[in-house]
């Protein structure tokens, strides 16, 4: 986190390219006026950005890398659930927003050298884990073979199409994506598979024993992922998930994501699924 | 030089006079209808002379005697957060210009205050909040001022009510440090003072009190001893209650103990140690200036769990459990101390009489 003052208060940041992904889900890029926090902001894959919209508030969204990986610059990609993200799906380029940040812990990308990777995710799950599939691509020897696996409930839902599209070429990586909708809109058109992404397991050629699983979706799709990579041989410690709670302040005070012992925003968002097992297993904890 | 003061009532106003040069606001309890609770004092004559609480699930109630004390009550009404950890306040604002610009910038607002009387537990409150606002990754600077500005007189309980529990919590009436200074009063005669840092020692050394004689720190002593004594409530001991607790998450008590909670949050407001809060925008009409505030919330409100369109902790069960578990074992975890003091203002508060220790009580049986 960038500040030494005061942890509450925001820093100012303009939007620099305004993307429609769907129908109520949108993109921003975004950079710090302030070119000393420019050239200092650097977060890693998985952490989160306080974000505020003038007039009605903060909310927490992870961080999704620049697209054109540029210093100081990085993206929110943002469904519209309640009033705040209602307010930002209005913005345009050029328009400013506060920013705190970043938060949280990241994904395991020291501890994934070497290995398999495998990321799973489902709806908007696929966000928090863009920053971290763009670093295995961009350090490809250090890292094995790299599989992407991507539920949605229908085609029409799909967003990021051309990246998956890049990542499917890139060398030893392939991607997989399947609607769960019996009764698909595609017209035909839909070249992907269908079903639940833990239908891919058998299809895997990666060595489970040596494997890292990263996963973000619905809670219930999480223990879903985590327990089938876990029977096909994946360790335990080395399948990983990101929670959500709600969040005012981001550092640890306000008590609202609290889980158990935990802060999601302080001790989380990334967890080793080990470490929250039990803690999702009990209803209204 | 000595170890124990004596300051006699007639010299409290030399002592307030002597803190109010120094540019503290001198604040204590004070009677105001049918409570005791923080307020600004000028003169001791303001302080709560002969009256005293009865405190019981559920109930409180004051009554005035002629006896020469202003500390025969036990505690206020409410503790001395309000004043370090506002229950309403603007934290930030933003203007935002023609063109859109936006310009942040923090509200930090504190003052120099002097609590005459703070009771042991609500010492501990603080130093519990300390480490959620100042002791933290990312601390609140609002908090630190207040508390870097603020000069604590400790009076030591010589008399305890009966939803009172520090002693079952391991703790004493006695209170052990964070102070500048703390006092025992002796009825109708004065204070035995002790001294706690070199900021009390400066006020005392220009008060010029006479060391305490041996028969007024053994009378205050025993006086405190008393309020212990008092305490008939009973606990395992904490460790033990931390860990029953998370090990029990479906005890069918929960489920008792649910159907006579109405969620009202009473306890959480009462409470010396809870923290948090929920943070919303108050704009301007004319859209270029918007206060951020932060507000105190309740684990038991339904929203506090809201979280993109579901609401984990639906029922009033899942919110007693989460305001129980996370004050007697998950703060363990969290602050590396325990959450509760032991004033037994949650079981005063509550409109339905719940006592926690009771609950904590069948849980871990």
């Amino acid at each position: 986190m960038l500040y030494t003052n005061d942890a509450y208060t925001p820093y100012e940041a303009e939007i620099v390219e305004f993307i429609k992904e769907h129908h109520d889900i949108f993109t921003i890029r975004l950079k710090f006026t302030d070119p000393a926090l420019e050239n200092k902001y650097f977060f890693r894959p998985g952490q989160f950005n306080m974000i505020y919209l003038y007039g009605i508030g903060e909310v927490a969204i992870s961080i999704v890398n620049d697209r054109n990986h540029q210093q100081g610059r990085f993206e929110h990609t943002i469904q519209v659930v309640g009033r705040i993200t209602k307010g930002m799906m209005k913005l345009n380029t050029g328009d400013k927003v506060g920013i705190r940040g970043p938060f949280g812990t990241s994904w395991p990308m020291s501890e994934a050298k070497g290995k398999d990777v495998i990321i799973v995710t489902g709806g908007l799950g696929n966000a928090p884990l863009v920053a971290a599939t763009e670093e295995i691509l961009r350090n490809r020897d250090q890292y094995g073979k790299l599989c992407v696996l991507h539920g949605i409930r229908s085609s029409d839902l799909l967003i990021y199409e051309d990246m998956y599209t890049r990542w499917n070429n890139s060398p030893d990586t392939k991607v997989y994506m399947a609607t769960s909708n019996s009764d698909p809109v595609d017209n035909g058109k839909w070249t992907w598979g269908h079903g639940y992404v833990t239908n891919f397991i058998p299809q895997l050629d990666v060595d489970f024993a040596n494997s890292i699983v990263m996963t973000v979706g619905p809670e219930p799709m999480m223990i879903g992922v985590a327990k089938s990579f876990i029977q096909a041989g994946v360790k335990p410690e080395n399948v990983y998930v990101s929670l959500e709670r709600s969040m005012k302040c981001a550092i640890g005070h306000c008590g609202h994501c609290q889980l158990g012992s935990q802060f999601i925003c302080k001790d989380g968002a990334v967890y080793p699924y080990p470490a929250c097992e039990k803690l999702l297993e009990v209803k209204g904890l | 030089m000595s170890h124990y003061y004596f300051l006699p009532h007639q010299r409290i106003d030399d002592m307030l006079a002597l803190l109010q040069a120094d540019g503290y606001r001198c604040v204590a309890p004070r009677h105001h209808d049918s409570e005791i609770n923080y307020d600004t004092i000028n003169k001791a004559k303001d302080l709560p002379w002969g009256y005293h609480d009865k405190q019981q699930p559920g109930h409180y109630e004051l009554s005035k005697s002629d006896h020469q004390h202003a500390f025969g009550f036990t505690l206020p009404t409410a503790s001395v957060k309000p004043m370090l950890f506002k229950a309403k306040e603007n934290v930030w604002k933003v203007q935002r210009n023609s063109e859109g610009k936006l310009a942040f910038e923090p509200i930090v607002e504190f003052e120099a205050i002097a609590v005459f009387g703070v009771r042991p537990c609500d010492l501990r409150g603080i130093e519990i909040q300390d480490r959620v606002f100042m002791e933290n990754s990312y601390n609140d600077i609002r908090y630190i001022k207040r508390r870097e500005h603020q000069f604590l007189i400790a009076m030591n309980c010589t008399k305890a009510h009966s939803n009172c529990f520090c002693v079952a919590l391991g703790d004493s009436p006695h209170a052990d440090k964070g102070f500048d200074l703390a006092m025992t009063e002796l009825e109708g005669d004065g204070f035995v003072v002790e001294i706690g840092s070199d900021k009390g020692r400066h006020l005392l050394d220009r008060l010029n009190l006479e060391a305490a004689t041996g028969g007024q720190a053994q009378r205050a002593v025993h006086k405190v001893e008393q309020a212990a004594i008092q305490q008939t409530k009973s606990l395992p001991p904490i460790k033990q209650i931390e860990a029953k607790l998370m090990a029990n998450l479906e005890h069918p008590q929960w489920d008792d103990v649910a159907s006579r909670c109405l969620s009202c949050g009473s306890c959480t407001q009462a409470c010396p140690t809870c923290f948090c809060h929920t943070e919303r925008d108050e704009a301007n009409v004319l859209g270029t200036e918007t206060h951020h505030t932060r507000e105190w919330d309740s684990c038991f409100s339904i929203d506090h769990s809201y979280t993109h369109g579901e609401t984990y902790r639906e029922n009033p069960k899942y919110r007693y459990r989460q305001w129980l578990t996370h004050k007697f074992s998950t703060w363990r975890d969290q602050f590396r101390t325990k959450g509760c003091v032991g004033c037994g203002r949650c079981v005063t508060w509550c409109p339905v009489k719940i006592d926690v220790v009771d609950e904590i009580n069948t849980i871990c049986k």
